[in-house]
């Protein structure tokens, strides 16, 4: 019966916390708006009430501050979940994140661990503009000390919430609204999607998509496309930003020989450039054509609705990618 | 002078530990301005010389299930707090057997099991762990407390006060420890703030506030044992602002601006502070109250001396960490 039971995107992240709660004492949520669907959606929904304010902290507008706390608790030896409704915001609080949480274990030769998770909410369009709209991801993923994980689904939703609390060190785990929505089925028991490993969703002979998030879901769309123009695609789902799951990738780019690398954050210094280097280092032999890269434009999100449309990069600019490359 | 303010009485034992303690982290401190002159040791040393009661007063409020988060200049509160002193100098020389495996370095001390869970040198960036150190206090139930030492210069970080709220709001068993030493670096507190009080930041916030001579450890101690109370109570948390000095430069022996090899504080001021050495204060406190004899001191100075010395050439001779395990701590 549970293989059956669907669940949208965001409950299942929900789920996630309500088990992770009830199981470990340790774990606790803090943040701003969690008692609030305005700003989290139903990500919380029935916590609250089930935990008590002493494990569901709403918090003043304090991101330094607060993300600080969730980090020093991780110390004192809880299991913190600490959630930026907008990650916009997650700027306030980059030196916990990053000074603190991300260099502690190491900068003290190993003697303490930090078992936080940084949950940032991409939360953007409906003319929302520059500062809320962004995604952080790469530039999370550029510090050594955090892992970095971007469900697409609401299978990997539950999956990596539940192994970033289990895990020992901190993890920012980012979610997207425009995926809150998405059903599909979901187990009810308590399981685990491995941090660092990512997820063939579709096979495919002809090029090789690598993608994550929302970006999975555009590429799932793409592919089914192409298939009518008899175009295979293959769409590896990162799941996992950092560590890379490069085993796999390379294994897909070695299958198809053409890249296509789909990214919903921007150009410079991107996880598109980190995938396409790895690529062309480990396996330019096997590359039959140059690889493409469609990410945001160095640009900041616009709120204009005409100008959002070409700015967001969707399944039909996948697509075009696909078949530039395939001639 | 003003005279040593404290509660007298104390078991002779506790006095005597206190001068103790205060000696060890002096003596400590000036046994790195050799190594550091001639370069044995390169890390970064913020020397704690002339602030010891402070640390050793309040860590003497604590127990070792209380939890204490340093800053750059930590070598006293890591020693107060029970931190291994033969740990601490090899991490300062960067050996493996350091209490960080030679990968902090003197900016990141830490003693888990002694409550020490951390130090590092962004200005106010420990001040939030502390506060959540007191959450998690807070949410098991278990009494702890948690105490942020800082400085002077943190308080022009917009983060010290988004935690004070934080802490005043939830009651959490957090002390914030300001050590005023009158210099940001470089910069007098004069060029730095407005309102000189610091004890007074706390006040709008309905923290407790107090702010006592730092360079009394007797002071210190009470304050320390009536801030620790109230965090246990539930009343939390505590601000105490403690007036001292470094008779050191901002980083290095002398250096007050790295690399200058200067120290840009008034001789005059510096001579003064001089004259409120905490140790030598207390030292002769112990003595006029004949509650020990400069015999005792002295014989106290020497076994201390010897335990510095000791731990200097555990350091030297331990080994450097090896470069094949430059990624040993590297998860992501």
């Amino acid at each position: 019966m549970s293989s059956h039971r669907k669940l949208s995107y965001s409950l299942a992240i929900n789920e996630a916390l309500h088990q992770m709660m009830e199981t470990d004492p340790t774990v606790f949520l803090i943040g701003q708006g969690v008692k609030s669907p305005w700003y989290v959606g139903d990500t919380a929904q029935g916590l609250l009430e089930r935990f008590g304010t002493d494990r569901v902290i709403d918090t003043p507008v304090s991101e330094n501050a607060m993300t600080g706390a969730a980090v020093g608790a991780a110390l004192a030896g809880m299991r913190t979940v600490v959630v930026h409704p907008r990650m916009d915001f997650m700027f306030y609080a980059f030196d916990p994140i990053i000074n603190e949480a991300a260099n502690w274990y190491y900068m003290n030769g190993g003697k303490l661990s930090v078992p936080v998770v940084f949950w940032g909410i991409i939360n953007r369009g409906g003319e929302q503009a520059a500062q809320h709209s962004q995604s952080l991801h790469g530039m999370f993923a550029h510090v050594p000390g955090l892992k970095v994980v971007m469900p697409a689904t609401p299978y990997d939703a539950k999956g990596l919430m539940i192994a970033a609390i289990r895990e020992p060190n901190p993890v920012v785990f980012i979610d997207d609204r425009w995926l809150y929505k998405l059903e599909e089925p979901v187990p009810e028991e308590i399981y685990e999607v491995e941090i660092g490993r990512g997820n063939v969703v579709k096979a495919g002979n002809d090029v090789t998509i690598v993608a994550s998030s929302f970006m999975v879901q555009e590429s799932i769309k793409a592919s089914e496309i192409l298939v009518k123009e008899g175009i295979n695609i293959e769409i590896v789902d990162l799941r996992t930003v950092k560590p890379l799951d490069e085993n796999l990738i390379l294994a897909s780019v070695r299958k198809t020989g053409r890249l296509v690398v789909v990214d919903g954050g921007w150009r410079t210094c991107g996880l598109a450039a980190e995938v396409s280097a790895l690529v062309s280092e480990r396996a330019f032999d096997a590359l039959k054509a140059p690889v493409v890269r469609i990410t945001l434009p160095d640009c900041p999100a616009p709120a204009s609705a005409t100008l959002e449309k070409a700015y967001y990069r969707t399944s039909t600019d996948i697509i075009q990618a696909v078949k530039s490359i395939i001639r | 002078m003003r005279s040593l303010g404290g509660n007298v009485n104390y078991p002779k034992d506790i006095l005597v530990s206190f001068y103790r303690q205060m000696l060890l982290i002096r003596l400590c401190e000036e046994s790195f301005v050799e190594p550091i002159l001639a370069r044995e040791v390169c890390c970064p040393c913020h020397l704690y010389s002339g602030e010891e009661a402070v640390a050793v007063g309040v860590c003497a409020a604590l127990t070792e299930r209380d939890y204490v988060f340093g800053n750059h200049r930590s070598h006293g509160h890591y020693l107060a707090k029970g931190g291994s002193m033969q740990e601490m100098v090899a991490e300062i020389f960067c050996r493996e057997a350091g209490c960080s495996r030679g990968r902090g370095g003197s900016m990141h001390l830490i003693a888990p099991e002694v409550g020490m869970l951390g130090a590092a040198p962004i200005v106010a960036g420990t001040i939030s762990l502390a506060l959540g150190a007191a959450l998690a206090s807070t949410i098991r139930k278990d009494g702890r407390v948690a105490v942020s030492f800082f400085g002077d210069g943190a308080t022009g970080e917009g983060v010290l006060y988004e935690c004070m709220n934080f802490a005043a709001l939830k009651k959490l068993p957090i002390i914030f420890v300001c050590e005023n030493n009158y210099y940001a670096t470089h910069m007098p507190i004069r060029e730095c703030r407005v309102e000189r009080e610091i004890h007074e930041i706390a006040r709008p916030f309905g923290i407790e506030s107090r702010q006592i001579d730092g360079n009394d450890v007797l002071q210190v101690y009470d304050a320390g044992l009536q801030a620790v109370e109230k965090c246990r109570s539930g009343n939390g948390p505590v601000f105490l602002e403690c007036l001292t000095y470094r008779f050191r430069g901002h980083v290095g022996p002398d250096d007050n601006i790295q690399g200058s090899h200067t120290d840009i504080r008034p001789l005059d001021e510096i001579k003064l502070w001089r004259e409120k050495d905490p140790i030598k204060r207390f030292g002769d406190y112990l003595v006029d109250q004949r509650i020990t004899t400069q015999e005792e001191l002295k014989m106290a100075r020497e076994e201390i001396a010897r335990t510095v010395k000791d731990a200097h050439n555990f350091a030297r001779r331990t080994p450097l960490p090896r470069v094949e395990e430059l990624e040993k701590y590297v998860f992501a």
